[in-house]
């Protein structure tokens, strides 16, 4: 468990090579990789009842379309170089599900692409690269 | 679709001569029709001086009932119903389900409406100070009521094909008693309760509040509505038409979004007020006590204030008819108990926090100026109450209205048409006809007078609420099972917090 890293990915450039750089590790140091994919949800919104009647489906669409089109390829990718890897895919807010999922599988890093948003933009929204920085428990490597 | 509703509306509204006004000539028509089921339905029984309506005597036994036999669950369950809302108890692996918070503010922005700002008005009125006492005692017993119905709207609910799922009286009716072997008696009770769900929805989630919301926006534009009702009325269809049959669901959305801060907003300037009045609170407040146990100058005495404060307060809340259940049947758990926990908040904020704040707020303005509203009633009063120290206040007071009347309107169309679609099944046309005459009578609404409109939704409240509790007598025992083996889980640890 001590060498399992964590790889944060949502399907954009900065995740490609977020995972470029997690194969490149992974080889060198023999790690296991956990591919984590955070679906933007809060449990403090406020829905309209037909929302919530469809919601238990609309999860599981949500749920399925990230693992096809985001994590299964980069499993591939990972499993292609021969390496030991995982999918995970979860709701939540994005640095705080990331941090708990870093816990529970025991990992030694979080690798994280960098969206590159001006500086505006994430001032506004916010950046879950920035925020993993300064709250998580274990190093964070940020891949430009 | 637009033109067989526009057809619809212009030929109930030119029935009339023409020369009488078209708002006089319909409320001379359905006026006496409704007067006419308010005393049939409605029927009350005069006690010491008071007439007594069935219908309150109905919810008052079963909420003092729910109350003792569920050990006070409303005082027990209360710390334990905000930890479950805060999350303490979700499993990380379920989320993206609807929360327990969800669920409640969704129930909550159904329940909150023009009763929190205009019935209140109507109750202290009508019963004098001391309704207040009542009302809030209504709330209190009424959490109990919550906690079994929405226990049940949970466990017995119905998962369709398409992964949604439906719940709510007419689920747990059916299926609780076909479970004790009564499969007869439990079809006719989920189709009762079904028929009276849907009609009842044009009532109290219906034309009460589109009247009200047009009796708001009607007195900041200074009377300049007066006559144009219809026109309001038409207005008001056409949006709530947008949303329900032209799924245009971003209004919805927004609608929902905005009613939680339009709630907070509407109890910091409330409380805003109720300190300005400052020296009246004193006054107020003993005015609630003593007017609850003398009903001094009230019809009925202390029996008439409580009579209206109780009814009032179930008009609220809406605990005992059973329409949160349905809203609460969409959260996931294991545990459908944890939602009857979650649910006792909500005639807590709705009628202990809210309408407790409105009553106080006409309270003190009544103290300090007898006189200050005339002869206004309804969400007219409050809205005099508020003029009396925030000059500028009717006019949000109007847009909240609009809102939180338009919020509960969205709910209940959906109410309705749950048991609308539990009767005729999910066929597009038959739900589109329903939605056409839901959005009928919210133009209706605005048109006729405000005691008929009462009259006619306190019969119809009526209608949804006798199967609903006549079911929970009976199912109670299972809601007190799943307590028990629920506080056992957690006294034996067996379900833990998530978050410390």
């Amino acid at each position: 468990m001590e060498n399992t890293v964590l790889l944060a990915v949502d399907g954009s450039d900065g995740s490609d090579r977020a995972l470029g750089h997690a194969i490149a590790r992974a080889k060198q140091g023999g790690a296991k990789v956990v591919v984590a994919y955070v679906i933007e949800w809060s449990p403090y919104s406020f829905n309209t009842p037909e929302e919530n009647a469809q919601r238990h489906s609309r999860r599981e669409s949500e749920i399925e379309r990230a693992n096809s089109e985001i994590v299964t390829p980069a499993l591939l990718r990972l499993k292609g170089e021969d390496l030991e890897c995982e999918g995970v895919v979860r709701h939540g807010p994005p640095a705080e599900t990331l941090i708990d999922l870093a816990k529970e599988c025991g990992a030694a890093q979080i690798l994280i692409g960098r969206r590159g948003h001006s500086g505006l933009k994430s001032l506004l929204f916010g950046s879950v690269a920035g925020n993993l920085i300064q709250t998580a428990p274990v190093p964070v490597v940020v891949v430009p | 679709m637009k033109r067989i509703l526009f057809l619809l509306l212009t030929a109930v509204f030119y029935a009339g001569p023409a020369q009488a006004g078209i708002d006089e000539t319909i409320n001379n028509i359905t006026a006496p029709i409704a007067t006419f089921i308010g005393q049939v339905v409605f029927f009350k029984v005069p006690i010491a001086g008071a007439n007594l309506p069935l219908v309150v005597l109905w919810l008052v036994i079963g909420a003092v009932f729910f109350t003792f036999y569920m050990g006070f669950v409303n005082l027990r369950g209360f710390k334990h119903a905000i930890a479950l809302v805060r999350g303490d108890y979700a499993d990380p692996n379920s989320a993206g389900e609807v929360s327990h918070f969800q669920a409640l503010a969704t129930a909550v922005s159904g329940t909150v409406g023009i009763g929190n700002i205009g019935g209140v008005a109507v109750a202290v009125t009508v019963g004098g100070a001391g309704a207040t006492f009542w009302l809030i005692v209504a709330g209190f017993l009424g959490m109990s009521t919550k906690f079994v119905e929405c226990t049940l709207g949970v466990k017995y609910r119905n998962e369709n094909p398409d992964g949604s799922v439906s719940g709510g009286p007419m689920y747990y009716l059916r299926k609780g008693f076909e479970e004790r072997g009564m499969d007869g008696f439990g079809k006719f009770m989920g189709t009762f309760y079904a028929v009276g769900i849907f009609i009842g929805a044009l009532g109290i989630g219906n034309m009460f509040q589109s009247n009200q919301a047009y009796v708001q926006l009607n007195t900041v534009a200074g009377g300049a509505l007066d006559g144009y009702g219809w026109l309001v009325g038409l207005i008001l269809a056409a949006v709530v038409f947008a949303v329900i049959i032209g799924g245009i669901k971003s209004i919805a959305r927004v609608t929902e979004k905005v009613v939680p801060f339009m709630a907070v907003f509407y109890c910091v300037f409330a409380i805003i007020v109720i300190l300005m009045n400052f020296s009246s609170i004193p006054m107020a407040i003993s005015n609630i006590f003593t007017g609850a146990f003398t009903g001094e100058g009230v019809t009925g005495g202390a029996l008439g204030a409580l009579i209206i404060g109780f009814q009032r307060a179930v008009f609220s809340n809406e605990a005992g008819i059973g329409s949160a259940s349905i809203a609460h049947a969409a959260v996931r758990t294991d545990e459908p108990v944890t939602e009857g926990y979650v649910s006792l908040l909500e005639p807590f904020i709705d009628t202990i926090v809210i309408c407790t704040i409105t009553a106080l707020v006409i309270g003190t303005s009544q103290v300090a100026d007898p006189n200050f509203a005339g002869d206004a009633t309804g969400v007219a009063m409050t809205s005099a109450a508020f003029e009396r120290q925030i000059s500028w206040f009717p006019l949000p007071l109007a847009f909240g209205a609009l809102l939180f009347a338009f919020s509960t309107m969205i709910s209940w169309s959906y109410y309705g048409l749950k048991g609308w679609t539990y009767l005729f099944g999910e066929d597009q046309t038959l739900q589109t006809i329903y939605k056409l005459i839901f959005c009928a009578f919210v133009a209706l609404g605005c048109v006729v007078q405000l005691g008929p409109i009462l009259d006619i939704s306190d019969a119809l409240v009526f209608l949804i609420c006798v199967p609903n509790i006549l079911g929970l007598y009976f199912l109670a025992p299972i809601v007190k099972r799943e307590m028990q083996k629920y506080q056992a889980k957690l006294d034996s640890g067996e379900i833990k917090k998530f978050k410390h």
